[in-house]
Order: C-alpha cells, then structure tokens, then sequence
C-alpha cells in the first residue's frame, strides 16, 4: 500500500507549492487545507491513525478556520489580489529558491548517506500513544496546556485592544 | 645643625601641598600666613644654619646631609641630599631672604586677585625648587631643582591665563628655556658616561685628573653646561623670553626672573668651576658672552617704555656682567654680583610695581610723572634701588660688586682689556637707562593721580631691601677704601680665588667706573629733565627712529628667530600632518566608520531580511555539521 | 511499509517549501501560512521517525506541535490584525522602524 503514501505525497507537495505562489489569500488557504489532508492520509499509512485524526480535526478544522474567520474579518478584496501580483515577481524567488535549495541539498544528502529501513507494520495505536502522553511525558502535556492558556489570554489581549484602538 | 638642612627646601614644599590641596577653602589671611611662615622658616633655618656654619666651618668646609636614595640602577645611586658649603649657604640665604620679602609684599599687592591661593601655592613650590636647586649634593637634584623652577615660571608667567598673550609669553618662557635645558640634559649625560657619577663634590675631585685642559669631551660638556646656563639666564642667544615674561605679576617678575631663576645659570657654572677651568674655550665663550650680551641688553633698556621691560632688559645686562666675571676666573665676583643684584632688583621691581599698582595698572613710563610727592617710599627706594644699580660710588652696595668685577677684567689676561671696556661702557648705559626711568616717572608734571596704598606689607619690604642695597656691598670692601675681604675670603673655600690688584692700579680703576655712572647719571638729567628737547630732535632724524624700533625690539632677535626657527617648524609640522606613519591610526578610525556603516545597513528592521538571516545561517551551520 | 528515507525526504521538501513562502512573500498572512506549512512538515518528520522504531514518541511531539501552533496562530492573527489597524496594510516590509 506504499502506492497511497506516494500519491499523498504527490498530491501535498503540488498544493503547498500552490499554496505559495497564489496571489488570492483564501485561494491559498484552501490549497493548504488539501495539503494538511493528505498529510493525514500519510499519517495514517505510516501507522499513526491517532495523530491522522488530529491533524484533521484540529490543524485543518480549528486553525486553518481560524485563519479563515481572520480573512474574512480583514475583508481584503479584489485590491488586495492586485497588490500580490505587483509583489509577486519572478525576481522575489530567486534568493529564497537558492537558499532553500541549498537546505533542500543538504537534507537529501544526509538521507542519502543512511541506511534503508522502512517503518514498522504494526500501527502504533491511540492507547499506546495516550499511555506515553500521560505517563513519561506528563510534564509536556501541563506545558502545552500552560501554553494554550498563554496563547488564549495573549490573543484576548491583543485583539481586545485592537478593537478599542489603544496601544 | 646639619640634620636641618632638608627642612630649607622641604618647608615651602610643605606650604606648596597645604596651599595646592585646600588652599582654594582658605580665607585669603590664612593663605598669606602660610606661605609667608613656609619661606619666613625656611629663611629662619638658612640664616641659622649660615651662622653656625660660619662660626664654627666643619671639615671640608662643607655639610652634607644625604636623605634618602632616590633609586639604584645598574650601579648608579643617586640620592636626595643636601650639600651646604659657602657657594650654597650665600646663594641659598638670599633667595630666602628676598623671597620672603617679596612674598609679604606680594601678600599684599595681590590682594584683589582671583587665585590667591593658586598663585601662592606656585610660589612655595618655586621656592622650594630654587632652594632645591641650590643645595643639591647631585646634578640629577639639581636638575630636578631646574626643571621645577622652569615650570612654576611658566605658571606664573601665565597666571592670569584668560589672556591669550599670558599664556603666549609662558610658552615662550617655557620652550626657550627648555633648549638649555636640553643641552643641560645632554651635559649631564655626558658627565655621567665619562665619570661615572653625578656627585658635585665628587666631579670636582674626578674632572682634573680624568682630563687634561682642553680636551674635547671636557670642552664639549662645558659648552653644553654653558648652554643650559644661557637658557636659564637669558643670555644671548637665548635671551628672547624674558622680556615677554614681564606678562606676569610684578612679584612674580621680581622673584623669578630679577633675584632667583635666572640666576640660576650663574650658580650653575660657579658649581660647575672645575670643568669650565678645563676648558679655555668655554671660558672664553662665557665672558665673551657675557659682554655681548650686556651691551645689547644695555641698548635695549634704553629704548624701552614698558617700566618692567627696562627693568627685564636690566636683569639681562647685570646677568651677563655676572657671565663676565664667571668667565675670567672671577668666581667670588660673580656670586657677589649676583647677592647684590638681587637686593637692588627685586627693590627695583617691587618699586615699580607700587607705581603701577598706584597708576591703575598703567606701565607706560612716559604717561608716569612727578610721583615724587606722591609716593615718597617707592620715590627713595627707586633711587636707592637705581643708584645701587648704576654703581654709585662706596654708598650703595652694587659699586663694589660691579667694581670688583671691572677690576678681575681689567687683570685678566687674554683681551681682558676688552672685556673691562665692555663692562665700562656698559655701566655707562645701566646708569643712563635706569636714571632715565627715574626722572620720567618721578619727576616732571604729574600725568595721572596716584592711588596711594599705606599699607605696611608693602612699605616694610620696600625699605629692608633698600637698606640692603646700601649695606649688602660691605662685606666686600676694596684696598682703596679700608681692606675688608670677608666675602672673598668665605667663599673661596668653595669657590677658586680670584686675582688682586694692586692698590694703584685698583684706584684708577674704580675713578673710571665712578665717572661712567656718575656720567651715566648726569646725561639722563640733561637729556630727560633738563633739556628734553634734545631727545626729541634726535627721534626726528629717519636713521634714528629706525634704529631706535630696531634696538627696542631687542635687536630684532624675535623676528629672526620667528623666521629661521619658528615659521619653518610650522610648516613642517602642518605638512608632517597626514604622514605616512599617521595612516595606520586614521584607518583604524576610516574602516570602524566603514564597518558600522555596513554593518548598520543590514539592519534595516524587515522581517523577512531577517528571516533570511536565519534560514542562511542554518544553510551555513548545517552543512558545518555535515561536512566538517 | 513505508520507505523512511523518503518519507523524510518529504518532510525536508516541505519544509523548504515553507521557508521559501517565509521568504518571498510580503504579505503577513502568507508569511503565517508559511511558517504552518513549516510545522506541519516537522511534525511529519516526526511521527515518520516514530513509526520506523514502532515508538508513541513521534506522535505525542507531534501533539506538542499541533498545540504551540495552536497557540501561535491565535496569537499570531491577533497581531495581524493589530498590524493591519495601525499601518492600513498587510506589508510586512512596513513596520520597520527598528532599524540600526
């Protein structure tokens, strides 16, 4: 069943680069929301059906909505599509393009000069994966948790004050 | 007693560190009374310390007291000690004495000025340094004493620094004397390389029996002595500064460059006897000097219309009479010479500087006039001050300092005669100068009303050196008139005796000299009292007026010396400015501006440039982990 | 199954992708978008290395991610639109006055 896995990939890499050169911000949106399911897709083919889920439910469905409803509040418009275009020129990827084909390089000749192993048959089930949320890495789970809170009480803040207009 | 020397010097040093450290917290009363008690107990100590010494002369007629050992290196030990033998114990008793003096004047003329406490302070410490000087037992204290004299006369010369010209003349002081002090410095060396110490009585002992007369090192370290001499005293062709030094107070003016400092390159050559004895040449070179130089001195005074500028020309011609006994073998006339010169000229100045205080600061002699009435202590002081000066026969104290002089010229061998002429002539002229300035200022229409100053810190100094004038000769009396040779007699244990004449031949000596200040005096009553037309109708002749603008310039010394030495360092140091050896240093400055300018360019605050930056540099770092 | 060495490679591609998006885009939302793209891959890489050793490592890191870009992205659009209310545009070239 690799095929699946080739396709997926196929399919993530061809609308993230979409994602990137389009001059619409909701165009993008929607292309990345394709990616992050066929990320998913590959997830569950590697045997990690619990984080497959997750990675639907939460990053496509809660985050990218959140970028969505952000979107729609900025209300850009057609002149908006036209500022993106005049930035969008070909000149602006030529230095981003080398540099992340040089990382691109190293990344590939790194995997290269390893050995081949496939991953393993056996999925590694939800229970497994809850058993070692809660026990050896019990602290991370109360930081993320810190962190949400952080971010939900930064995010109250800022917005609020945004609304109000002070500083 | 000579456990107490090192308090002559050390007691205006410690008035200098009181005064210096929380002087500018003292009322004005305290400030006087402690630089007047240093000097008053340093002079107390001297005048001690003389009267035992001369009641009872220890062995080798010298006292030694050795205080401390500066430093030791390589076998040279030189130490902080005092030597007190005659030469020192007269020179150093009158500075103290004469300091003191002019510094309860001073306490009182000075009254009104900003810097009380700075400007006493400056003169403790060039007391102290003077004595210094005087009493070292080595060349290096004794150059350690030079270069402190230098520098408080460059600090009070520019004491009133606000003026730019002050600040101009001090400079001037400074790098004219500095040039002797070089050759000094190099003399010093010299001695040092060649005798292996620097310990006076020592290089007297090792001079003649390391060199034969003439030799060249010896000859070279007299001319480079003479040189530092030259520098310190103002004598030809070094002599461009002090004029410029009458910028500062008139106590200042009357301590440092009439009395003490200038005089100190007499006492450095009188110290210095057994070398200069060794070389003819530099004798030579000393009178001959010595000559010249009162001449043109003497010609300059007369021609001058500042009061102080007379009186600074003066200082130059009696110096270089002291030269001209210095460089006959006279060495107990010069020092003579010297004691009496500096009675009758600090008198000189400090009454000078009572007419000018008077007169509102006004120095000019011919906008001064009919004082007489006015001011009858700075009126009889001058006169005793200038006819001690001029010489007047057996009543004040110069003639027989000034004679004894003739007469060592006239005895030496080698165109003495000359010399003695020079001396003649030059009499001729101190007396005309001097008694020209007395019948301007004092007598004729009164030009301005004086502000008369009662005040006893002015008076009381004013009469002591006067009678000093008057009775400071005696200790020297001639054959003609009673024979009483103490002075000779006491400092020939330090110094070598000099030539006598014979009774005759001294007489006809002394008539001559008499006459020539006599007539000295009688030429400037007729010519500036009696007929002053004919002053005035000698200025009208062209030749006259330009000489006359020539010979008040000093010769024009100042000009060429502005043309030949200053102008071209001038411009060699703007051209030497951008320098190859310069470029190191504004490059450095060149490429740190350059680098902050690049560097601040990449922080141009965009987000994305800097995210740049960071993919970049894991690019960088990456490949370091994969490759290296 | 799956061949880990690709996998990886995968992720390193995207992630690429994603930084090339920081870079070259100017307006905040894409650049927001971009630095999502970015965790998505490391998280990929993650539950890949994960699975190879048969651990439940790769996927609690991968929980870990997905909460801070939770928390990023809401606090970074609040930012947006603080941005957008103060300087009227989405250019992030504009707010810089931090410069040397």
């Amino acid at each position: 069943m690799t095929s699946v896995f080739y396709v997926a990939g196929a399919v993530a890499l061809a609308s993230t680069l979409l994602v990137i050169t389009r001059a619409s911000a909701v165009h993008a949106l929607l292309y990345l929301i394709v990616s992050l399911l066929s990320i998913a897709i590959i997830f569950y083919q590697v045997g990690a059906p619990f984080v497959a889920a997750l990675e639907v439910i939460i990053y496509a469905g809660a985050i990218m909505v959140i970028f969505v409803f952000v979107l729609m509040m900025l209300n850009l418009g057609p002149r908006a599509v036209a500022q993106e275009h005049a930035w969008l020129r070909p000149r602006m990827w030529i230095g981003p393009g080398a540099l992340a084909a040089i990382l691109a390089a190293e990344v590939i000749y790194t995997l290269a000069t390893t050995e081949r192993a496939d991953t393993a048959a056996a999925l590694v089930a939800p229970k497994q994966v809850g058993q070692s949320l809660f026990g050896a890495y019990f602290i991370g789970a109360e930081l993320a948790s810190l962190l949400l809170l952080a971010g939900l009480v930064g995010a109250l803040h800022l917005a609020r004050a945004a609304e109000k207009g002070e500083a | 007693m000579r456990d107490w020397l090192w308090l002559i010097p050390a007691l205006p040093f410690a008035g200098f560190l009181v005064l210096a450290l929380a002087g500018f917290r003292m009322p004005r009363r305290a400030i006087a009374t402690v630089a007047v008690a240093a000097v008053a107990l340093a002079a107390i100590v001297a005048i001690v310390a003389a009267a035992w010494f001369i009641a009872a002369p220890p062995t080798g007629h010298a006292w030694t007291q050795t205080v401390w050992q500066w430093f030791a290196v390589a076998g040279f030990a030189p130490t902080i000690g005092f030597r007190f033998d005659a030469l020192a114990l007269v020179m150093a008793v009158v500075v103290a004495v004469v300091a003191l003096l002019i510094h309860v004047y001073a306490s009182a003329s000075m009254d009104k000025e900003e810097g009380y406490a700075r400007f006493f302070a400056y003169m403790n410490l060039f007391v102290a340094s003077m004595l210094t000087l005087l009493l070292a037992d080595n060349l290096l204290l004794l150059y350690l004493g030079w270069e402190g004299v230098g520098l408080c006369s460059y600090l009070l010369i520019g004491f009133w620094y606000e003026d730019e010209a002050n600040g101009r003349a001090a400079q001037k002081a400074f790098i004219v004397t500095r040039i002797g002090d070089v050759a000094l410095a190099v003399a010093i060396f010299l001695l040092f390389t060649r005798l292996g110490t620097l310990d006076l009585a020592q290089i007297g002992v090792l001079a003649p029996q390391t060199w034969t007369r003439g030799d060249g090192a010896v000859v070279a370290a007299a001319f480079l002595l003479l040189g530092g001499a030259v520098g310190k005293s103002a004598q030809l062709p070094l002599q461009t500064w002090l004029p410029d030094a009458m910028a500062g107070p008139t106590p200042v003016s009357a301590l440092i460059h009439a009395a003490t400092m200038v005089t100190a390159g007499v006492y450095l050559i009188a110290r210095m006897h057994a070398i200069f004895e060794l070389a003819p040449a530099a004798e030579l070179a000393v009178a001959a000097i010595g000559a010249a130089t009162l001449l043109l001195a003497g010609v300059s005074a007369l021609y001058q219309r500042d009061i102080k500028r007379v009186l600074a020309y003066s200082t130059i011609s009696q110096i270089g009479y002291m030269f001209l006994a210095l460089g006959v073998g006279a060495w107990s006339a010069a020092i003579l010479h010297f004691m009496t010169h500096a009675f009758f000229k600090s008198l000189l100045f400090l009454a000078a500087g009572v007419v000018i205080d008077a007169l509102g600061h006004e120095h000019d002699i011919y906008r001064m006039g009919g004082l007489r009435r006015a001011l009858p202590t700075a009126f009889w002081t001058f006169l005793i001050g200038g006819a001690s000066l001029a010489g007047v026969p057996i009543v004040t104290a110069g003639f027989y300092s000034k004679d004894w002089i003739l007469s060592e010229e006239w005895t030496a061998g080698r165109g003495g005669h000359w010399l003695w002429a020079a001396g003649l002539v030059g009499a001729l002229l101190t007396s005309l100068y001097i008694f020209r300035v007395f019948f301007l200022v004092f007598f004729g229409a009164q030009q301005r009303a004086p502000v008369i100053d009662r005040r006893a810190r002015i008076h009381v100094p004013l009469v002591i050196l006067a009678a000093l004038s008057v009775v400071g000769g005696l200790v020297q009396v001639p054959r003609t008139l009673g024979y009483l040779p103490l002075f000779a007699r006491f400092v020939q244990t330090a110094l070598p005796a000099g030539r006598e004449a014979g009774v005759g031949l001294e007489a006809g000596l002394e008539l001559v000299a008499a006459v020539a200040a006599l007539g000295g005096i009688v030429i400037a009553w007729a010519l500036y009292l009696g007929h002053p037309g004919i002053v005035a109708a000698l200025g009208r002749a062209p030749l006259a007026a330009r000489l006359a603008r020539y010979w008040s310039s000093g010769w024009g010394f100042d000009a060429i010396y502005d043309r030949l030495v200053v102008r071209p360092y001038r411009w060699l140091a703007r051209v030497d400015q951008g320098d190859v050896l310069d470029e190191p240093y504004r490059g450095i400055a060149v490429a740190a501006r350059g680098l902050n300018h690049a560097l601040s360019r990449s922080e141009n605050g965009k987000l994305r440039w800097y995210a740049m930056g960071l993919a970049g540099g894991t690019a960088i770092i990456v490949a370091l982990v994969l490759f290296a | 199954m799956v061949p880990t060495d690709v996998a990886l490679a995968l992720a390193g591609l995207l992630f690429m992708l994603g930084v090339v998006g920081v870079l070259a885009r100017r307006n905040v939302i894409f650049i927001l978008m971009s630095i999502e793209i970015m965790l998505n891959a490391a998280g990929l890489a993650f539950v890949v290395a994960g699975a190879r050793w048969h651990q439940a490592d790769g996927q609690v890191m991968f929980l870990f991610i997905l909460a801070m870009a939770a928390a990023e992205v809401s606090v970074g659009l609040a930012l947006v639109l603080r941005l957008y209310r103060q300087w009227s545009t989405l250019d992030a070239d504009v707010p810089s006055s931090m410069r040397g």
